[in-house]
């Protein structure tokens, strides 16, 4: 009758599929991460001038910074729709792990929000001069580094939920945190212009990432129930 | 681990249980019983803490003191054993307004850890007055009719105790009807039921009263 629940492991899935399709049924929202992520990036040229020696030089820091941002700006939704009509309750109450549907969540995140933002990334390191090899390293260190973005910003807006100004709360929290990130990502990029080997730097995102695949759930599932307590 | 009882004959009580939020007491020592095929109905005020019991008993929200025991095993709050045995329908609907009504109950099921098939699904959201609603999305769902999409889940679900949070609130009469027999069968079946609401509401089988509010000194 109510017997132990079979397969746990299909959390990830029912967790990630749902919000998959939440998210694309309302796809604007994703939509407008990525424009805010292109604007970001497309306003510096027009603020330091198409030196093409010194937009070269920023690159890497402005691609890492503005993508920092712009999955910043989708976190607050990650839990807060859920939250306000009640089915956050239902998820913590489900017979499966918390912890797996709250990874399936965070994938589902990194699929809308860092994945294509990663694929986006190279035609922005163009237009400020990056070839080659440089963009490879790009595309490679975010793809590596946005799923750490996510892992880290799903405990942040877990543990802000239902808090008034949650969201700002939510980013000076999160911020200081994305820092190690943001160093070893764009530190990767401009290893690779200065010809020096950058492989320490991915190598370090990549432990970053499997630490935080294996971590962040159980902290973002501990956060979710002291939320609703 | 002692050899569970005939598995139809469930017992939950809460003993010595209080719970206040900041200063005010909303229930201080509540202790109480409740065996299969029995319902109990928290009655009470706004704000007298009927949601509150209801949160402590489905584990999402930590009492003061006492404890909460299933078949007279004590149950950690959010254990699995207590996630797997119960079934909490809050306040709020629950229901995604970007899906439709079939869709939303296929969720609420499948976390549920429920396979049940579409037809068996559909055929549910008919029954509880859904039939040419089915493939519409949930933002145009009148408040009633979201409520409805919960009594489908109710009527597919087999879990014993059954936590409801003024079920009956924004349903008409005939939305009122279906929920008292789906309870009822539901008693007949050897579950549980507690259920908070402020509406006069008529249940069949053996129904008991907690008015929650005149208690605290």
């Amino acid at each position: 009758m109510s017997a132990a629940i079979e397969a746990p492991e299909r959390a990830i899935w029912l967790a990630a599929a749902r919000d998959l399709r939440l998210g694309f049924r309302s796809r604007a929202e994703l939509i407008q991460a990525l424009v805010f992520l292109v604007l970001v990036v497309s306003l510096f040229p027009l603020a330091i001038g198409p030196e093409s020696a010194i937009l070269k030089r920023v690159a890497a820091g402005v691609v890492w910074v503005a993508a920092l941002l712009s999955v910043l700006l989708t976190l607050p939704r990650l839990f807060s729709a859920d939250h306000a009509d009640g089915t956050l309750e239902q998820l913590v109450l489900s017979p499966y792990p918390l912890p797996l549907i709250a990874a399936g969540k965070i994938l589902a995140h990194w699929l809308m929000a860092g994945l294509p933002l990663s694929v986006i990334a190279p035609l922005l390191g163009l237009q400020f001069g990056l070839a080659g090899e440089e963009l490879v390293v790009l595309t490679v260190s975010l793809m590596l580094g946005t799923p750490i973005l996510s892992m880290i910003g799903a405990i942040g807006a877990a543990l802000t939920l239902g808090v008034r100004g949650g969201s700002i709360l939510m980013a000076l929290l999160v911020l200081p945190l994305y820092i190690p990130v943001l160093i070893f990502g764009a530190g990767a990029v401009e290893q690779v212009m200065a010809s020096i080997d950058y492989s320490a730097n991915l190598s370090l995102l990549g432990a970053g990432l499997l630490f935080g695949a294996l971590a962040s759930p159980f902290a973002v599932a501990t956060a979710l129930r002291i939320s609703l307590d | 681990m002692t050899v569970p009882a005939v598995a139809s004959a469930h017992r939950l009580s809460v003993a010595g249980l209080s719970f206040s939020r900041g200063r005010r007491k909303l229930f201080t020592d509540l202790s109480w019983q409740l065996d299969a095929g029995e319902a109990l109905i928290l009655r009470g005020a706004n704000g007298s803490g009927k949601t509150s019991l209801l949160r402590v008993l489905s584990g999402l929200t930590a009492a003061d003191s006492g404890e909460v025991k299933w078949n007279d095993r004590s149950w950690a709050p959010l254990s699995s054993a207590q996630r797997a045995t119960m079934l909490y329908l809050g306040h709020v609907n629950a229901i995604k307004d970007e899906l439709s009504a079939a869709e939303n109950l296929a969720e609420a099921l499948a976390f549920d850890g429920l396979q049940i098939d579409a037809a068996m699904q559909r055929d549910a959201l008919r029954r509880v007055g859904l039939a040419d609603r089915l493939d519409l999305q949930a933002r145009r769902l009148s408040q009633g009719q979201k409520r409805r999409i919960g009594l489908a889940r109710l009527a597919l679900s087999s879990k014993p105790l059954w936590l409801l949070d003024e079920p009956t609130n924004a349903l008409d009469s005939e939305g009122v009807e279906i929920f008292v027999e789906l309870v009822g069968k539901h008693l007949e079946q050897g579950g549980l039921a507690c259920i908070a609401t402020h509406l006069p509401l008529v249940l069949a089988g053996k129904v008991r009263e907690l008015a929650l509010g005149e208690t605290s000194a």
